[in-house]
């Protein structure tokens, strides 16, 4: 009797969707302080420099730009556990601009789905971590991505399969604003909206930039809000760098009933590395010795 | 086998799905606004709520059915060859095969047997496309009974598997009774002077042929290669052995289907000639179906041809 009441006691530090979750096999991890956020942001683009470098290949920019988007969906948003990353009720994120997986992998290292010493394995003949994620191989990656424009496909099934299931998941993908070219992307924004897909939330990371220049100049995509919400999304622009805005914004597509959610975020493509902000051509190389100490000192000093 | 009996095995699909929809709720089937000609309609009438219209968009299908399957659902994605294997090759490769996922590609309107429709919609490379992935398993089916157990055999397998399927009613050929087993090449007669592999809706052609020659003294088997990857490499080395001549026939270009995949075996394990009968390089056309397999000699009297030619 003793036993339960001291635990009954220890519980009622919680609060109750902490403890449903646990029950459910999901981990409780829900930060809420804005500036520990902006750290695992921060966090996030150390890695990312040290595993490019390590790497000597890999696509620095792109995964810059999603830092803040990354910490605020694995430490605020998900209900996800690093201990059951397979959990069926767990939330998915598809991260559909695959080749920004440093930002991704760095994100599921700090929440513990793998030891972080791995990401210097980045790319490595050996490694599970890929130049563009496997879902079989990485623990905590829900989708195999790579080739632009499939995994806004992939997270409608994802969340037509979560409302067969009745399991009340929520459903994330990332696409890039030059990968939203592809065709294929606008076939799924027709399904999401189609079969009323509430679940799904698409973030657009808008840097306007792509490899062969601004995504005005190549093959303008503009007005991605405008587009998205004649094809029957809910949309919501934000400051990709915000975290405030970013909860906010994911807080109110949880809201949204019966039509997808799209949320527009204006970002820096090389974000937090001056020689690399705005760039197109760091789109996807490595830096050389002096320019990855340069980096890690400015992003150090951000800290 | 029965002459009088005619069904087209995209038709056996439909009915074996919507079977098989009733005892497994985890079947999920796509379409691309061709479910009428698919027949996954019959799925779509009994369970509504287990099938999703993907409309025109095949890339789409793939993709999604790919995220379906991750929730330990088996998908399955119709619509005609041509637009499941060629539209959708990426979405195929990497949204299906690299995870390995379980998603049943069952695509009907395969071969010149399309008929009048004509060349933009005869796929003839589908084999070829989808043998060269890894992961993917590929079947293609002779009659209504060897469709339905492979229906419901490939629910059996985690993965992928696509299944060619169809339009032309042809004869059924087994009894209710027939043993098939997955990956192994069906032999049918043990003649020696000839073997002819065949796949899909040329065995029956090449049954006749067998009873034909019989008639005038020459001995051959028919192996239906129902399974082509994996591709059953006893078999082919066996009747290599055993038979003065090989023969392959199908309704598939020459380069990349079924006698691509037994030359590959005779090349390494048993040196053979193989006569590759098929569609030789070219485009198909419109006219009926019986008509065009005719045209490409891809009936009895093509392969009697080929048999008797010294």
């Amino acid at each position: 009797m003793v036993f339960y009441a001291i635990l009954f006691t220890k519980l009622q530090k919680y609060d109750k969707t902490y403890i449903k979750n646990i029950l459910k096999g999901r981990s409780g991890v829900k930060i809420k302080n804005i500036e520990e956020l902006q750290t695992y942001a921060n966090k996030i683009r150390k890695d990312i420099i040290e595993a490019v470098y390590s790497a000597g290949s890999g696509h620095p920019g792109g995964s810059l730009s999603i830092a803040e988007i990354l910490a605020v969906l694995y430490f605020n948003q998900m209900n996800i556990d690093e201990k059951n990353p397979k959990a069926k009720e767990r939330d998915r994120l598809v991260l559909s601009k695959g080749h920004t997986s440093p930002a991704l992998y760095s994100a599921l290292a700090l929440r513990g789905f793998f030891e972080e010493e791995k990401l210097k394995t980045f790319r490595n003949i050996e490694s599970i971590l890929q130049g563009h994620p496997d879902m079989v191989k990485v623990p905590g990656v829900d989708c195999s991505t790579g080739s632009l424009g499939q995994g806004l496909s992939i997270a409608n099934g994802m969340a037509i399969a979560s409302k067969l299931d009745n399991e009340g998941i929520r459903v994330y993908c990332i696409c890039g604003d030059g990968e939203i070219e592809e065709g294929q992307i606008w076939e799924a924004a027709m399904t999401s909206a189609h079969y009323k897909l509430d679940n799904l939330c698409v973030i657009v990371d808008n840097n306007n930039l792509q490899i062969d220049g601004k995504v005005t100049d190549v093959m303008s995509v503009y007005p991605i809000d405008e587009k998205f919400k004649s094809f029957g999304f809910e949309v919501i622009n934000v400051d990709g760098h915000n975290i405030a805005e970013l909860i906010q914004a994911f807080e109110q597509a949880k809201k949204v009933k019966g039509k997808p959610t799209a949320i527009i975020a204006n970002t820096i493509k090389g974000k937090g590395v001056s020689f690399m902000e705005n760039q197109a051509e760091w789109h996807g190389k490595a830096p050389n010795e002096e320019q990855y100490k340069q980096a890690m000192q400015e992003l150090e000093n951000i800290k | 086998m029965n002459e009088n009996k005619k069904i087209a095995t995209r038709q056996s699909y439909g009915e074996k799905l919507a079977e098989l929809g009733e005892k497994n709720e985890n079947i999920i089937v796509f379409d691309s606004d061709l479910s009428e000609a698919t027949k996954t309609s019959i799925f779509a009438k009994k369970f509504p709520n287990r099938f999703f219209d993907m409309g025109i968009a095949e890339q789409d299908m793939i993709s999604t059915a790919a995220g379906v399957s991750t929730f330990g659902k088996i998908a399955f994605a119709s619509t005609f060859a041509m637009f499941a294997t060629g539209r959708a090759y990426d979405q195929i490769r990497n949204s299906v095969c690299y995870p390995n996922l379980n998603v049943k590609i069952c695509a009907s309107h395969s071969g010149v047997t399309v008929g009048e429709d004509g060349a933009t919609h005869q796929m003839l490379e589908d084999i070829g496309l989808m043998r060269g992935l890894p992961n993917m398993k590929v079947m293609c089916t002779s009659d209504d009974i060897q469709t339905k157990w492979a229906v419901e055999e490939i629910t059996k397998i985690n993965g992928p598997v696509y299944l060619r399927l169809c339009r032309l009613a042809t004869p059924v050929i087994y009894d209710e009774k027939q043993k098939f087993e997955f990956g192994k090449g069906l032999q049918i007669g043990d003649g020696t002077d000839a073997t002819i592999f065949a796949t899909g809706v040329v065995v029956s052609e090449a049954i006749k042929a067998k009873e034909e020659l019989e008639k005038v003294g020459i001995n051959v088997r028919v192996v239906d290669m129902h399974t082509i990857k994996p591709i059953d490499k006893e078999i082919i080395i066996k009747c290599a052995k055993e038979t003065k001549k090989l023969i392959s026939i199908e309704d598939h270009s020459i380069i990349g289907g079924l006698g691509t995949a037994i030359s590959e075996v005779l090349v390494e394990e048993y040196p053979t000639k193989l006569i590759r009968m098929g569609i030789n390089d070219v485009f198909g056309k419109s006219g009926k179906a019986t008509e065009l397999l005719e045209f490409y000699k891809l009936t009895a009297k093509g392969i009697i041809e080929k048999v008797m030619d010294e």
